[in-house]
């Protein structure tokens, strides 16, 4: 091979650093243009009526989306309170008890392919086996969206809990205490912060979604605080707004994907702010 | 195995192996343990030293692929038996480890965690318990003006005496010290060997250590590993001054290890 000469290497470093460094500065530049769509156009929609009124029929003004903020807030707690306890113990599992064993790794693969599942899919699963059985609901959606979670839980616990120090585990047990006290009480405690910040990650995941919601929890206009039947949330909100023939029902789209995105946007930096903090104490 | 004959030793290891996946770290070890001494425990890296003395609370069983065979007798017990109650033996067996390690939580709760396991305390029976152990581990006043902060803020040595004083708590018979002072600054080390010679008073104590001089300054009895082997056992001072097997003298004398 015929070396190349200094000049032609830096020419090729230069170049190679343009491309890269523009491709970075193209990532941004959308973003920015996102956020500052969503905003721009979303912020007129936003005052008081917005959080506190039902929507108004078709092409009257004014009027609110409060049953869809309330049906997200209930629906994610739900998928949240089903999703994660399961995913805890599915990643306390893989980290403590199965580590390499066959059918710890079974699981790992399933929930690493799991994770990259279209949640289309997982709409038209929780679809088949619950929604054609008992009907529209927000359970349903919450179930869907539980089901999203499983797997992000699942391995971020792993994760997170392999970070600490086997040595911590030994000191636990040569005191006396039995495996069930060592990871509950003196693991999950060195843990605490990245498991936090591992649920976070997974609620502003799913809270999201529009898909798994679409024919499980549908939508609505209405209060529905038991989440029985049809249930209003914002993401399905948005596709039904968004692409309605009223400009008022456009403009309330923007609004709640404001809302939605300030939603997601806030638990993601507070989730940062707390693993920051975490390295901060180490 | 030497000369030296220990008198109702409280522990007595004979026969015993360890293999770690097929691979034996430790051929057929035979060592008896004194009561109220210090026995230290030299050799050089990777001689089965710690993984000598994790048989005795049986803590490899945390992994897989760990196996000892053989016998460690205690109280006419042998501890490698299955039907042995492994929380009841660590609470005969306290260990400290090379690094300290302090659980994430309040010095106090770190003190009561072992006495919380043992049995239920009230809060007086805990307060008691937890100052006349800090005071045992030399750390009591140093602490007790924030015996609720985190123990995870305190220096290394601190820390270390903060485990010790966690493991005595719970009054094992058998203090395991696996090169409790390696991770540790002079001063600490200082403080910890000053301790460990009143703790043997209270407890038979095991001190791992790569450190000769260490062995020499706070042990009682002296046991060579090398390569699984035990290769001299005998009372510290006569060993040091002493040596009876080649290996020995050229370890202690520095030649190798």
């Amino acid at each position: 091979m015929r070396p190349r000469s200094i000049t032609q290497r830096k020419t090729l470093n230069g170049v190679v650093t343009l491309i890269a460094g523009s491709a970075a500065v193209f990532g941004l530049c959308m973003l920015v243009w996102i956020l500052y769509t969503v905003v721009s156009r979303g912020i007129g929609a936003i005052n008081w009526d917005f959080f506190t009124q039902l929507p108004k029929p078709p092409g009257m003004s004014g009027g609110g989306v409060a049953n869809a903020i309330l049906g997200t807030v209930m629906i994610t707690a739900a998928a949240t309170i089903i999703g994660v306890p399961i995913g805890m113990m599915a990643g306390i599992y893989l980290s403590e008890f199965g580590q390499e064993s066959k059918f710890a790794n079974t699981v790992r693969f399933v929930a690493n392919i799991m994770m990259g599942a279209p949640s289309i899919v997982i709409g038209v699963f929780a679809y088949t086996i619950i929604v054609l059985r008992f009907g529209f609901s927000g359970y349903a959606g919450a179930i869907a969206l539980a089901i999203i979670m499983l797997p992000i839980v699942t391995r971020t616990t792993e994760d997170i809990l392999k970070l600490v120090p086997n040595t911590l585990r030994e000191s636990a047990l040569a005191l006396g205490a039995p495996e069930h006290k060592m990871i509950f009480e003196v693991v999950f405690r060195a843990a605490k912060s990245g498991l936090v910040t591992g649920v976070m990650l997974a609620v502003a995941r799913v809270s999201g979604e529009t898909a798994p919601l679409l024919f499980t929890a549908v939508n609505s206009k209405f209060w529905n605080w038991l989440m029985v039947g049809e249930t209003g949330n914002l993401t399905v909100t948005i596709n039904d707004y968004a692409k309605s023939a009223f400009n008022d029902q456009n403009t309330m789209a923007w609004g709640a994907s404001l809302l939605i995105t300030a939603g997601v946007l806030f638990l993601n930096i507070t989730a940062r702010l707390i693993s920051r903090d975490r390295k901060a104490k180490r | 195995m030497s000369e030296v004959i220990i008198q109702n030793p409280k522990i007595s290891v004979r026969d015993l192996n360890f293999y770690y996946d097929g691979h034996q770290a430790l051929k057929s070890n035979d060592l008896d343990i004194a009561e109220n001494r210090v026995t230290a425990i030299i050799g050089p890296s990777g001689c089965g030293k710690s993984t000598h003395i994790r048989t005795y609370n049986r803590i490899f069983e945390m992994y897989k692929g760990q196996k000892a065979t053989g016998e460690i007798i205690m109280d006419g017990e042998n501890l490698l038996d299955p039907s042995i109650d492994l929380i009841d033996l660590r609470l005969r067996i306290g260990m400290i480890f090379q690094r300290p390690t302090p659980f994430p939580m309040s010095i106090y709760n770190n003190v009561a965690y072992g006495l919380r396991l043992k049995a239920k305390t009230s809060k007086n029976e805990l307060d008691d318990k937890i100052e006349e152990s800090l005071i045992k581990a030399a750390l009591w006043n140093e602490v007790k003006d924030k015996l609720h902060e985190s123990g995870t803020h305190l220096s290394g040595g601190q820390q270390q005496r903060l485990c010790i004083a966690r493991a005595i708590a719970v009054e094992p018979e058998v203090l395991l010290m696996d090169e409790p002072a390696s991770a540790i600054d002079p001063v600490g080390t200082a403080k910890i060997e000053e301790l460990i010679e009143k703790l043997k008073e209270l407890y038979t104590i095991v001190v791992v250590t790569h450190n000769m001089q260490q062995a020499a300054r706070i042990s009682d009895y002296t046991a060579f590993f090398f390569e699984g082997d035990v290769i001299e056992f005998g009372i510290t001072s006569d060993m040091f001054s002493r040596p009876k097997k080649q290996q020995t003298e050229d370890y202690i004398t520095g030649r190798f290890g």
